[in-house]
Parts: structure tokens; C-alpha cells; sequence
């Protein structure tokens, strides 16, 4: 069958980090099974791929087990600290690893028994099942009616995962009013370079970065709406439940801002 | 601009990050594509393609029956990658820790793990 091995090479190459790594013994099956011998590789875990390498700086890998419809469970073999990947599949063969040391076995079944996709996706799902659930319980306690948004929180939209996949940011302020009325969806991030690996993270709600900047030096005569922008928009969730957390803030940059006032503006 | 490549019916799975193609009516796919770090782009009507970050002027290209079959594969092949997956894990997670102050991950024992880090290094 035919695979983009250079693709395939190039990811388990590239300085992207692995999930886990280091020399493992690999039990090398035969067909006339002429007793057991072992081959020492360099294993390299990303995502639900298990490559490994003749040699640490090997510049491909001789193989890659895919980490789907599997068990990792520890091994009878004669060897210590031995476990083996074993397929649902009755007719695929199994992988008998063996690590260095008891530390070195438990990390790597732990890691190797939630590194298929099937189990990444069932999290994401549930997931996106609590956040649903957190907007919709903060949502139902609010008190003020829904209002339309400016495009002063556009940025807040770029909360990728609960939108449908979009190109252009524009469409943001349509999402924005389905935002808690369930339909979530997915959504890749919205910038537009979309190379899987490349693609930057969704980008996170500004009111966290900008914050400590503009709270330490900003020259303002008041305070810019950035700093108040929130994560969690007020006017849609029930204001009460937040104000603690904002008032103190507000009462810290009111304070700081009647300083420089008396200082007048350093 | 490459030699259009002759268009071979083939019937096309995605199963989780891997696009496998058939040749109608066989079993056993002949050939699969590891769909990390690559783009997809939408190409003229019906048709989209598939790059590879290390060869990006390499196209694999797909046409589809309809522009609808088309825009339904770009959209589930662009979510198709694990490290997609990742970072929408570590977007939900840091949304909901936010909003309720617990960390979702704890009852699945994998709160501990680097690579559900906010501040896990990016590919």
C-alpha cells in the first residue's frame, strides 16, 4: 500500500514535539520462531503515530505503528519491564517492547494507551458537551437582554472551536448571536493559513495579554475598552456572577490611573 | 505549471488522520495519505487539493461529484489532523477552566500531561 512516505518522514523528523521518546528493545518476529531476540530502536510518539529509528539520528524511521484499535497492556514475556501493542484485529501483529526500567514501562503505557485519535476525539466531544453546558448554566442566570455587538468584540469570536469553520473573520459577528444556542461545532481556527502542523493556536480571548501591558503603562487618560474587554462577555452572562473577579480589577486600574492623574502622566 | 496528471476514479475514506483511496469495488485500499501538516486547498469548482508543508508546490487533487461534496471535504479533511484535535482539547480546556475555575482534564487523569498544556510548544 502506498503511503506519502516523505510526508509521513518529514513529520516524524521535524523539530515538532513528540508526546514521548526514548530506546525501547522491539521484539523482531520470525516466522520460524527460532527463540526470541531484540532489537534496540529509538521510538518517537506524535499524536497516534509510534515511529521508530535505527538510531537516535536516524534521518527516517524504519517504521511507524498506528495507534488505532489497539491495547497496551503489560507482558508476559520473559523479559522485564515488557509490554506489548495489541491490534482488535485478531490477524495484525503484535509489538513486544521492552523498556529500560519500571519508570520507563508505566510512562510509556500511559502514554501509549491515550495517544489514538478515537480517545483524543471522545475528550474534545465531551468537552465541547461541558462548555456547552457552562455557557448555557451562566447564560440562564442572566438577568439583562440579549443585545447586538459591536465589531469591538469580533475578537472574542475567534473562539474557533465553537464556530462552523470560516475563512473570513467578517463572519464572525453573525456566529457570535448562535454563541450558547448549542449547534457547536468544531471549527478549525480561522486564520487562514491552514498547513495542519503550522497553523497557529486558537487564538486566546486578548483581555488575559493585553491586560498586564496596558494596566502597567498606559498613558490613557482612561481606561481603553481592550482592558475591559473579558473572555466571558458581561452582557450575556449574568454580570453578577463575575463581578467580584472584574471589580477587583477595575478597582486596581482606577486606583493606578488616579495616581498617574495626580502625578500628572509621567 | 505541472503536466495535468490523468484523473483515476477512486473511492476516498478518511479514517481518523489518514485519507485512504480504493480502486472501486476493492477491499484493500493502495494508498493512504497521513493528512499532518498539510493544507487543503479549495481549487476551481469541484475540485480541492492536498500539500505537504515540505513539498507544498506538490498537489494531490480531488474532484468531487458536486461543489457540495467538495465544500463537505475540505471542511472535514481540514479538521481531520490529530494536532487539530490537540489544540481544540487545549482550547476547550483553558474555556472551561476560565468559566468555571475546575480543570475538565482532572477526571480523566490527564490534567498532569504535557501535551495538554496551555503553554505546550506548538508545531
Amino acid at each position: 500500500m502506498k503511503l506519502n512516505e516523505r510526508s509521513v518522514a518529514h513529520y516524524a523528523t521535524c523539530d515538532s514535539p513528540a508526546d514521548h521518546a526514548g530506546f525501547l528493545r522491539k521484539r523482531v518476529e520470525r516466522h520460524h520462531h527460532h527463540g526470541t531476540s531484540y532489537q534496540r530502536r529509538w521510538f518517537v510518539l506524535k499524536g497516534n503515530l509510534l515511529f521508530y529509528f535505527e538510531e537516535r539520528e536516524s534521518r527516517e524511521p524504519v517504521g511507524l505503528v498506528v495507534l488505532e484499535g489497539c491495547t497496551v497492556e503489560l507482558c508476559e514475556a520473559a523479559e522485564e519491564f515488557a509490554f506489548a501493542i495489541r491490534f482488535d484485529d485478531a490477524g495484525a501483529r503484535a509489538y513486544v517492547l521492552v523498556a529500560d526500567g519500571q519508570a520507563a514501562m508505566e510512562a510509556w503505557v500511559k502514554a501509549l494507551s491515550r495517544a489514538s485519535f478515537d480517545y483524543m476525539r471522545l475528550v474534545v466531544r465531551e468537552l465541547e458537551k461541558q462548555l456547552e453546558e457552562a455557557c448555557k448554566s451562566l447564560a440562564a442566570c442572566c438577568k439583562s437582554p440579549r443585545r447586538s455587538f459591536s465589531s469591538g468584540r469580533k475578537r472574542h469570536l475567534s473562539n474557533p472551536a465553537l464556530l462552523p469553520l470560516q475563512e473570513k473573520p467578517t463572519t464572525l459577528e453573525n456566529g457570535y448571536s448562535t454563541w450558547g444556542s448549542g449547534g457547536f461545532v468544531a471549527g478549525g481556527a480561522t486564520c487562514t493559513d491552514h498547513y495542519g502542523g503550522q497553523m497557529k493556536p486558537p487564538p486566546l480571548p486578548p483581555r488575559r495579554r493585553s491586560d498586564a501591558g496596558s494596566a502597567m503603562g498606559s498613558p490613557a487618560p482612561g481606561l481603553s475598552p481592550a482592558m475591559l474587554e473579558s473572555p466571558v462577555s458581561p452582557e450575556t452572562i449574568c454580570f453578577s456572577k463575575l463581578h467580584n473577579w472584574y471589580g477587583q480589577e477595575i478597582a486596581v486600574l482606577r486606583r493606578e490611573w488616579q495616581e498617574r492623574q495626580k502625578r500628572g502622566h509621567p | 505549471p505541472r503536466v495535468p496528471a490523468v484523473l483515476k476514479k477512486r473511492l476516498v475514506k478518511l479514517v481518523v488522520n489518514f485519507l485512504f483511496y480504493f480502486r472501486t469495488d476493492e477491499a484493500e485500499p493502495i494508498g493512504a495519505l497521513l493528512l499532518e501538516h498539510c493544507r487543503i486547498t479549495k481549487e476551481e469548482e469541484n475540485v480541492f487539493s492536498i500539500s505537504f508543508i515540505e513539498e507544498p508546490e506538490r498537489k494531490y487533487c480531488f474532484e468531487c461529484a458536486t461543489e457540495e461534496q467538495c465544500q463537505e471535504w475540505v471542511e472535514a479533511l481540514k479538521r481531520a489532523s490529530y494536532e487539530f484535535l490537540r489544540r481544540s482539547l487545549i482550547f476547550y480546556r483553558n474555556e472551561i477552566q476560565k468559566m468555571t475555575g475546575k480543570d475538565p482534564l482532572e477526571q480523566y487523569g490527564i490534567s498532569e500531561e504535557a501535551r495538554f498544556q496551555l503553554g505546550a510548544p506548538r508545531q
